[in-house]
């Protein structure tokens, strides 16, 4: 019996399943996330895994919102408890009023209940046992029943469901009609004993439009195809390994010579990360597009390597799908915390190009754009995910292309241009835009051929010394970067309804949280004009927008406020007038997090200035 | 590494090989290593082996790690590219090198303090995958550049030149080569060039994995009694299994037809190679004899020489990974990117 009135919603509400590791549930999960969207409801699914194998929790929440808001909610409005392991807590996180939702084949003692929530028992196990004798598809069903089941109580179209199980099974018609049979089973189990539909339903409506369904990490290795990488090399590590597997699959359908069915790629599993960098480094030396995918501790393994990348001027693309450290940290929990180590990685002065895609589109556009760039400064680019956007499928726009587009191969002089007598000099600044002319090797005979190296040299790559001339170097790759200011993405900016002196910057997968926290501050009658970061070095405008507000807030996923250490850092600005805003638990970013953060700070400004308070 | 380029004129009654070079367009810089140093005749091999074998110097890349053998490329082939990456990873800049322009001919030159510690995961691995190059270890046993520390190639039992014991095992890199699968192995000795030049450019021609340990002794500090890297040491306890010429296709450099005791072996792109056998059981189309030959003579203190094994039907990593023929880095956007259309067709798949 229920102390409280139970939550009533129509396509915005969250559910949370709780299975375990191995189970077979995560396609029954993303069937019932797809399903909702295959009713025209917006959905931002996230799967929340600890890292490991089998047997032990793993969840998938699924976020309902005709609203359209991508970031995650926090709460649980119903839980879908599958795991005896993690019952309590399971419990203990559904929102008073909310919905729990087990498998009742064994009775469950009443202290294990809250009475403030609705109670839903289905006979799963028992379902399951009396259809099927097969172990394994005992468990393989059981999946597709509880999603029978949540089907009747969501008031969920049973052939929308049906037409998915379809297109997943198409020409494997035995597998289509088993599933579609369990699914009948826990749907018409539930019509039949059940009080269908609960107060949270699924109602039809037109709400995602043409938008496409992706992970960000599939989407950055599409990216990789259409940009013109034709060598990955890579590590397995989590939560990138996913990069290179869907590179691989795309090439597989995408990239094999009509004529003779050969590869137009090479992907080399390294034997570490220091391989996987040094192979990337080898092949765009030698005029190849390469790449490698790994994470925080894969990009301490190649600092070094990408120190030379940096000095010795030879392009590279690393895509870092960040999770949390320090160390080996929680694998497979989300953080934007290399900030700090990608913009200077390396011994010595360095700096490096940093681009950071909000979304799936965003990771196609960069990652494409991320060989154009590494060709066009000669060093390396970083393409800065996270595991909340690499992971999960997000909807976002479709990826677009235009077939018009050719590959920005950047400076290299050729056979013909050195035969015309143009003077090379692997570090001569010809255009005053700190970026050199290049050769690829076995480009001539008797011109154009240098030595690549480490270690200081001349503008016409000759080893030396000398200070003058590896302080003329240093200022040289000063000017490149400022150069790449212009051709990175640049910021993005809204402003406030009203005037206000008050700004937010974020990145990254901040941003769909942020874009709903912006509607939630404003409720409390908080303006905030918001620029979005797409990429290091800043843009000039970065500069513009801190001297224009008293006070801007950096919202950031790791503890110590990396971008705004950095924002401080490269403009010399007064830190008091930014203040940090982070979030680090490992889980992602919500707007109900920023909004009250922000929120709170905003109040006490009211009351005292902060400047005023410092002073 | 020196800025010390030699002068560019030359007699102009220099022996030219068939492409019309002369040594002189072999050669790199002036050396900058000790006056003796074991590299620089290695150098010298090189340069000759690449001479005979006619190849354009440019069509080579030489790639190298850190270290007094590093610097070497320095000294050869001047109109090549070279790249001097880091301590030990030479492997890998190679093997990604190679995928990008298959075209071209790979010179690796390492170091026992780059192949046989730093970099022996990557010597290893590079090996396994079969990449098509030439792999030379300019192995001295010590290093030469922090002034004397062994190195994991000296042997349990020698002396440093300040006395000093090794009570480490030694790794013998060649032993690990044939272990790996390396379709090429051999070993020479710096000092033999007669050995050395044929060997070199036998696994040039190598369509593979070429591995070359060649010990060379470190004039400064690894040259003295107690040594087991020394010229005098190696000079007395070689024991070369055989010698070799290389016959290139149409037309032969050298031949020695000595009735009865010349093996040849033809390798995939045509060349041959002709064994002189010393040793009439050696049998160099026998991994596992080779193993155990040379497991056999290192217990007797002896350093086994010459072309130890070849697979003359050797597979590189191309041909592993089914690539096309022409080389990567010459593919563009109309050759690499699928275009709008399929992108609409994926887009749509994904609602």
């Amino acid at each position: 019996m229920s102390d409280k009135k139970p939550i009533s919603s129509v396509n915005d509400f969250v559910v949370r399943f709780a299975n375990v590791n191995g189970s077979g549930s995560a396609s029954a999960n993303e069937l019932f996330a797809r399903a909702i969207l295959r009713h025209g409801v917006p959905v931002s699914p996230r799967n929340i895994f600890p890292s490991n194998i089998q047997g032990l929790p793993t969840w998938y929440e699924v976020r309902v919102t005709e609203a359209g808001h991508l970031g995650a909610r926090g709460g649980v409005d119903m839980m879908v408890a599958m795991n005896p392991q993690t019952w309590d807590k399971d419990v203990a996180g559904i929102e008073p009023g909310g919905y729990l939702f087990y498998d009742s084949t064994k009775p469950m003692p009443s202290t294990k209940f809250r009475g403030d929530i609705t109670v839903i028992g289905v006979p799963l196990t028992a379902i399951a046992n009396s259809t099927y004798t097969d172990p394994r598809q005992r468990q393989l069903f059981k999946n597709i029943i509880y999603l029978g089941a949540l089907a009747a109580l969501l008031d969920m179209d049973p052939k929308v469901i049906e037409q998915l199980i379809g297109e997943q099974y198409k020409g494997k018609e035995k597998l289509l009609s088993s599933n579609v049979h369990a699914l009948h089973l826990g749907r018409d189990w539930a019509l039949q004993n059940l009080k269908c539909p609960i107060g949270l339903r699924v109602k039809k409506a037109d709400k995602v439009g043409d938008r496409i369904f992706i992970e960000g990490n599939s989407a950055a290795a599409l990216g990789a195809v259409y940009g013109g990488a034709t060598v990955c090399a890579w590590y397995p590590i989590t939560p990138s390994s996913s990069v290179a597997e869907a590179f691989t699959s795309h090439c597989k359908k995408y990239r094999h010579d009509a004529a003779t069915g050969k590869a137009k790629y090479a992907i080399v599993q390294g034997e570490d990360e220091l391989a996987s960098i040094g192979i990337v480094i080898g092949a765009s030396w030698n005029g190849a597009r390469a790449f490698t995918a790994t994470s925080g501790p894969g990009i301490s393994l190649m600092t070094e390597f990408i120190g030379l990348s940096y000095f010795a001027e030879i392009p590279a693309v690393i895509m870092n799908i960040q999770r949390a450290g320090p160390s080996t940290g929680m694998p497979t929990r989300t953080q934007q915390c290399d900030i700090i180590a990608c913009a200077y990685a390396s011994h010595g002065d360095t700096k490096h190009v940093l681009l950071f895609p909000e979304d799936p589109a965003e990771a196609f556009e960069f990652a494409a754009a991320a060989f154009d760039l590494a060709e066009r400064l000669q060093t390396t680019i970083f393409l800065m995910l996270d595991l909340d956007i690499g992971m999960n499928h997000r909807l976002c726009r479709p990826l677009k292309w235009d077939d018009a587009r050719q590959y920005d191969r950047g400076k290299v002089m050729t056979a013909e241009m050195l035969e015309e007598g143009r003077d090379f000099g692997r570090y001569l600044d010809v255009d005053g835009d700190g970026i050199p002319y290049r050769t690829y090797p076995g480009t001539h005979p008797t011109k154009g051929s240098y030595f690549t190296r480490g270690t200081s040299r001349d503008r016409y790559a000759r080893y030396s010394e000398e200070g003058t001339v590896y302080a003329d170097n240093m200022q040289r790759l000063v000017r490149k970067f400022e150069t790449a200011q212009d051709l990175v993405p640049r910021p993005l900016q809204a402003n406030a309804e009203r005037p206000t002196k008050y700004g937010v910057i974020y990145f990254g997968s901040t941003a769909p949280a942020m874009d709903e926290a912006i509607g939630l501050l404003e409720a409390r009658g908080h303006q905030l004009d918001r620029l979005r970061i797409r990429a290091f070095p800043f843009h000039s405008s970065v500069a513009s927008f801190l001297a224009e507000h008293d006070f801007v807030y950096v919202v950031e996923q790791n503890r110590d406020s990396q971008l705004r250490q950095l924002i401080v850092n490269e403009n010399g600005i007064d830190p008091v007038r930014l203040v940090p805003i982070v979030h680090y638990d490992g889980s992602p970013i919500t707007a109900r997090f920023i909004a009250k953060a922000i929120g709170d700070h905003q109040d006490h400004l009211k009351v005292t200035p902060l400047r005023k308070a410092v002073s | 590494m020196t800025y010390i380029a030699k002068p560019k004129f030359h007699h102009p009654g220099l022996k030219k090989n068939e492409l019309g070079y002369t040594h002189r367009d072999y050669e790199g810089k002036i050396s900058t290593l000790c006056a003796g140093c074991g590299h620089d005749s290695i150098t010298a091999s090189i340069i000759e082996a690449c001479y005979e074998l006619s190849i354009e110097p440019h069509r080579v890349a030489k790639i190298s790690g850190i270290g007094c053998s590093s610097k070497t490329p320095d000294y050869f082939l001047g109109n090549s590219h070279g790249f001097n990456s880091v301590h030990g990873r030479m492997p890998s800049v190679l093997t990604g090198a190679n995928l990008a322009n298959r075209d071209l001919i790979y010179l690796g030159v390492s170091g026992d303090g780059d192949s046989a510690s730093i970099g022996f995961g990557q010597f290893a691995h590079s090996i396994r995958r079969g990449v098509n190059m030439t792999y030379i270890v300019e192995n001295n046993g010590v290093y030469g550049l922090t002034k004397g520390q062994f190195s994991a190639t000296a042997d349990r039992g020698s002396k440093s030149k300040k006395g000093v014991t090794n009570t480490d095992n030694a790794i013998d890199l060649v032993a690990i080569a044939l272990q790996l699968g390396a379709t090429f192995v051999a070993r020479s000795f710096s000092g033999d060039k007669t050995q050395l030049v044929p060997l070199i450019a036998a696994a040039i021609r190598h369509k593979g994995a070429s591995f070359i340990d060649v010990i060379s002794p470190c004039i400064a500090f690894n040259n003295h009694a107690g040594s087991t890297k020394s010229f005098d040491y190696v000079r007395e306890h070689n024991d070369a299994v055989n010698r070799l010429d290389v016959l290139v296709g149409r037309d032969p450099i050298s031949v020695d037809y000595a009735p009865g005791a010349v093996q040849v072996v033809e390798q995939h792109d045509g060349s041959k190679i002709a064994l002189r056998k010393i040793d009439a059981d050696y049998d160099p189309h026998d991994r596992l004899g080779a193993m155990t030959f040379l497991q056999k003579h290192a217990a007797k203190g002896q350093i086994v020489t010459g072309l130890l094994y070849v697979d003359p039907d050797a597979e590189d990593l191309h041909e592993h990974l089914d690539t096309v023929e022409t080389p990567l880095n010459r593919l563009e956007a109309d050759d690499l990117c699928p275009g709008s259309a399929v992108l609409d067709k994926i887009n749509a798949s994904l609602r």
